[in-house]
């Protein structure tokens, strides 16, 4: 024993006390004080999700292209079930007990104190049901709102809309089971625009799971903030048009207005009604899409085919030999159907002989791209052949090939350019020259592009020597202005003169003689510029290919047409071109231009592609 | 030297009784407040009673382990437990696992352990090492600045987490201090601060004002043994409050309620200063000077609180408090706690009956908040029992600990004893909003399994000791 052994007593009472005071408290909010029990009744508490409609899609002239169609789920709370007539229930929703019964069982999963039971419910089965809900406590109705096309088109442009994945889930918080998230296209790139933010109301629900009023005056609910809604570049009328011509031909159409960078309407076929990735049906219409491997109407070829330009590049070859310096406006070659040199051919069709740089264009000739690139490449301003080719390599890519141009896509694709090293591997370095490279005079070989570099380089020519990396949003909701880089404009290390003199030659391809290539798409009072392509296709056909601007002056339109296994550029790509510009320019076809139009219209290729 | 020991009759049966009843209440309620209908069995250890359950039979070999080790052990290797246990706090902080923004979990072979858990019994241990020294008095300055260091250390890295409410558990040492011989004024001041500290915080300033007058009055009335004389005194301030009251609109001054009372306060105190002048009365300045000491305490409280701290950490502040009421987040978890526990009445809504802590509840309902399915399923009657239980084991610790031959297990004892109240009676208090909430488990109670086995190691090592409380440890 000590000193201080009397102070046990102290701390026995200061435990005591303690207790007491616990007591008390106790006492009175179990016993005394009966507000503690009202709000234990009163407090089934239900907090719902507000979801915001999302944000509405406009094209460039106001035609509201997406908005949203209420659409209610059957929700399952089922800690607040009580017995009811499952038999009713089962004939509302028309379905069997059994699934009833695999439905509740799964809702008693701890982690999610509601699920949706049945999702989107059709408007029959909701207006029946929402009478009788009172019947089945625990069972309870959530709205959420679809997507709603006013026209079932540009669903590669548009996207879809879809459930987020655990994924996603787990890394962005504002994310949660259950919740729409765009996937690709505009809902997919704009999503954070478009979803607007949800809110949430608290409610008090009494034992029969019956809505009292807001919990506590409703100073937890939070409105739903409704998404942004966006303008698009696209011209609904053109997009349309342009879906039309290309329903029998398989694949695509871009269109960009080249002072501004936006894109006028952005096709590609086969393609797929947008209305089947909506709602409930929407995974079962994805993976019937998906396997459609013969057609992939899924595949996005304006962003991701990578074609082979073919002579639609020799624009290109010939402003960078005017800029090397290695041709002139009268640089004249001679061609005997075809380029001959050193056990190297290129194949060459019909036409008067020797030609210049203008007529050259306007010919198509592959004999003179074939010496204006050999001359680019044997240029002896640069050491070697892989100092030349790099240089030129450079001046091409500057006209936004060989990479992504970094538009608002999410699935854009890089196409691809050669580098020098792609030869050393091949041939060795130092063991290639012109000659082995000489397809890329005629836009072949080791040169793929993407129907929207090709549009993005037609409106760079049109603009005599810069673009704006091409783009689908006009303007957002409530933001003045869009991002910096669709303003920058994209400046190519060309002189304004050389592209006057490559447009005089396209202007000829389309308006020129008797030699002229691509006559199909001359206009009556609209000077068309444009170069016809013809791709070599070592699986079927040769693919026809386009690219065009007009007004020669001041141009509103460049145009880049692809269609697979259409022969020559002429043949299908130029006149469906010709008629998208018309279209776009006049608002209408003139009647003395009907004839292309049926002849587009009636025909088709869609055999050709099942072989 | 006593080997062979009758166990049966040495150890405590009635503190281990104490113990199993707490443990299978507790469990029953975790049982309760997680009950699934999918997942009937017990043995489930996805579910937390089943998980429970197993670190449970893991407290009991343990405490059959305690017992097959040797009684010495404990206080041989009382530094080389702490020197561990300091070590494993440090190396939560660096391959801690980060729950709920703090460091306080680390993985060993692969169980979750929350290491602050087990450094309560380490520090027990060695204050008790420490103190049952041989000429160690506790309250001289060396042996206060050692202590500072052994609970200072636990805590700085605890707080470096940061688990401030786990620190906070170190300050229950005052108590075994307390009996071991530091001065009794500064365990009263503690206590009254801690209080007005409370006071200051959840409760209006009115309130706190007039507590500490009548607090004041009181103890006047106590020390001057005339009443007459308080009544003159309650008198002066009300004639003061009342002619502030009127006389101050007159010249265009507006004061609230509060400040009239604390002007009424000042002017009547200036007279009481005057006369225990005159009279010599010391017992009036001295209270007066206490008074005014704790009125400015509760100012540099509301001070620190509302001009010194950033918005943010005043929400923080708040939310610990439970004042900020916000459907996510502790403010609105203790309204609810409160009102559970409420709803229990008197007998209680019955076992597994309880709806409020089954659904829209906490997520800490089985852990930090498993008090409220003891209120709102056992009623009044079940939380008079749980607090005669813990009462009545505090009681039987202290009765075992003064029974103690040698100094280390008394000096422990009380450590356990210190600790374990500290836990109760903030862990309850907490729950129904006498208390800040700061996360701490509710011993034998709380689900969890470090503090299931950090508790029943603390308790029961005292039981070991206990069991040879004849032999004189040294």
């Amino acid at each position: 024993m000590d000193q201080y052994a009397n102070r046990r007593n102290i701390l026995v009472a200061i435990f005591l006390l303690t207790a007491l005071v616990l007591l008390i408290r106790l006492f009175y909010i179990q016993v005394v004080d009966s507000s503690y029990k009202l709000s234990a009744e009163n407090n089934s508490k239900r907090t719902e999700i507000l979801y915001p409609a999302r944000g509405l899609i406009y094209d460039r002239n106001g035609e509201l292209l997406v908005y949203n169609m209420p659409a209610y789920d059957l929700m399952i709370a089922p800690y607040e079930l009580k017995p009811f007539d499952s038999a009713e229930l089962c004939e509302i929703l028309d379905i069997t007990i059994d699934r009833l019964r695999a439905g509740i069982a799964r809702s008693y999963n701890p982690r999610y104190r509601r699920e949706p039971f049945i999702k989107q419910i059709s408007p029959e089965n909701y207006a029946v049901l929402q009478e009788r809900m009172y019947k089945f406590p625990g069972f309870y109705m959530r709205t959420r709102t679809l997507r709603k096309y006013s026209k079932e088109f540009a669903s590669h442009l548009l996207g879809y809309v879809g459930e987020v994945d655990e994924k996603m889930i787990a890394s962005n918080a504002d994310y949660l089971m259950g919740d729409y998230i765009g996937i690709s296209g505009l809902e997919g790139y704009y999503e954070k625009v478009l979803r607007g933010t949800k809110g949430q109301e608290v409610l008090l629900v009494d034992v029969h799971g019956r809505v009292k009023g807001p919990y506590q005056d409703g100073r937890f609910d939070e409105d739903a903030i409704v998404g942004k809604n966006l303008v698009c570049t696209i011209d609904a009328k053109l997009q349309q048009y342009g879906e039309t011509l290309m329903k029998n031909y398989r694949g695509s159409i871009v269109a960009i207005e080249p002072a501004t960078g936006e894109i006028l309407s952005i096709i590609s076929t086969p393609t797929y009604n947008p209305s089947l990735l909506v709602g409930r049906a929407r995974s079962m219409n994805y993976s019937k899409l998906q396997r459609d491997s013969l057609r992939k109407p899924l595949f996005n070829r304006a962003l991701m085919a990578n074609y082979p330009p073919g002579s639609t590049f020799k624009p290109i070859q010939a402003l960078i030999g005017l800029q090397e310096g290695v041709i002139n406006v009268n640089s004249s070659f001679s061609c005997n159907a075809g380029f001959y040199a050193r056990g190297v051919s290129v194949g060459c069709h019909v036409h008067s002989s020797p030609l210049n740089l203008l007529h050259g264009i306007e010919n198509s000739c592959n004999a003179y791209f074939c010496n204006v690139y050999k001359r680019i490449i044997e240029n002896p301003k640069y050491a070697n052949a892989e100092k030349a080719y790099n240089a030129w390599r450079d001046l091409v890519l500057s006209f936004g090939v060989g990479d992504r141009l970094n538009a608002d896509f999410t699935n854009e694709l890089k196409g691809f350019i050669a580098p020098s090293s792609y030869y050393d591997r091949y041939y060795g370095s130092n063991h290639w020259n012109a000659l082995t490279t000489i397809s890329l005079a005629i836009g072949q070989g080791e040169i793929l592009v993407t129907p929207l570099q090709m549009a993005n380089w037609t409106a760079a020519i049109a603009n005599r020597g810069f673009y704006i990396i091409p783009h689908v949003v006009k303007q957002i909701e409530g933001i003045d202005t869009l991002e910096r880089r669709f303003y920058d404009k994209h400046m190519i290390n060309i002189d304004t003169a050389n592209f006057g003199l490559v447009i005089k030659g396209m202007e000829l391809a389309v308006n020129g003689g008797p030699g002229r290539t691509a006559g199909s798409a001359q206009l009556q009072n609209i000077i068309v510029c444009g170069k016809t392509g013809t791709a070599e296709n070592p699986h079927g056909k040769d693919h026809s290919v386009f690219i065009a601007f007009a007004p020669k002056d001041n141009p509103k339109i460049a145009i880049s047409v692809y269609v697979e296994h259409g022969e020559w550029g002429a043949r299908w790509a130029a006149p469906i071109a010709s008629l998208m510009i018309e279209k776009y320019l006049t608002d209408s076809i003139s009647p003395g231009r009907k004839w292309v139009e049926a002849r587009i219209l009636n025909g088709n290729l869609l055999d050709s592609y099942d072989r | 030297m006593i080997d062979k020991l009758n166990l049966t009759e040495e150890i405590d049966w009635i503190t281990v009784g104490l113990y199993l009843l707490l443990v299978i209440f507790g469990w029953m309620n975790i049982f309760a407040s997680s009950y699934n209908e999918q997942f009937t069995s017990i043995f489930n250890i996805r579910q937390n009673y089943g998980d429970q359950l197993l670190w449970i039979l893991v407290s009991f070999i343990m405490i059959i382990l305690l017992f097959a080790i040797d009684y010495r052990f404990y206080h041989f290797f009382t530094w080389v437990i702490y020197g561990f246990s300091i070590l494993l706090l440090i190396a939560v902080l660096v391959f801690g696992v980060t729950v709920n923004n703090s460091k306080s979990w680390i993985r060993i072979l692969g169980f979750n352990l929350q290491p602050a858990e087990f450094v309560k019994i380490a520090t027990a241990l060695a204050i008790a090492r420490y103190l049952s020294g041989y000429n160690i008095k506790l309250w001289t300055w060396k042996s206060i600045a050692v202590m500072a260091v052994l609970i200072g250390l636990p805590v700085l890295l605890i707080g470096l987490q940061p688990d401030w409410g786990t620190a906070l558990v170190f300050t229950c040492f005052i108590l075994l201090m307390y009996r071991e011989g530091m001065p009794g004024w500064i365990l009263a001041i503690s206590l009254f601060v801690t209080i007005l500290f409370l006071m200051t915080l959840l409760i209006s300033n009115i309130s706190v004002l007039l507590v500490l007058v009548i607090l004041a009055l009181a103890i006047f009335g106590v020390l001057n043994r005339k009443v007459s004389h308080v009544l003159y005194a309650m008198l002066i301030m009300t004639a003061f409050y009342f002619g502030l009251r009127y006389a101050l609109p007159l010249v265009g001054l507006k004061f609230n309620t509060y400040y009239l009372l604390l002007f009424a306060l000042v002017g009547s105190s200036i007279v009481f200063l005057i006369y225990s002048l005159v009279r010599k009365n010391r017992i009036i300045a001295f209270i007066l000077v206490l008074l005014f000491g704790f009125i400015g305490f509760t100012y540099t409280v509301n001070y620190v609180f509302s001009n010194v701290l950033k918005p943010h950490q005043q929400t923080r502040v708040n939310i610990l408090l439970g004042k900020e009421t916000d459907i996510r987040n502790v403010g609105y978890n203790l309204n609810q706690s409160k009102i559970a526990i409420g709803s229990g009445g008197f007998f209680g809504k019955g076992f597994l009956k309880g709806t409020q802590t089954k659904l829209d509840f906490v997520p800490e309902q089985s852990t930090d908040f498993i008090f409220c399915t003891v209120g709102e399923e056992w009623g009044f009657a079940g939380t008079t029992i749980a607090i005669l239980l813990y009462v009545g084991l505090l009681i039987r610790i202290i009765f075992l600990a003064e029974r103690q031959r040698s100094q280390f297990a008394r000096i422990y004892g009380y450590g356990v004893a210190s600790v374990l109240f500290f836990h109760f009676a903030v862990n309850i208090g907490m729950t129904i909003g006498i208390f800040p909430v700061i996360g701490i488990p509710l011993p034998f109670f709380s689900y969890g399994g470090s503090s299931m086995l950090a508790f029943t190691l603390l308790l029961f090592v005292l039981v070991r000791l206990d069991s040879v409380r004849k032999v004189y440890i040294r």
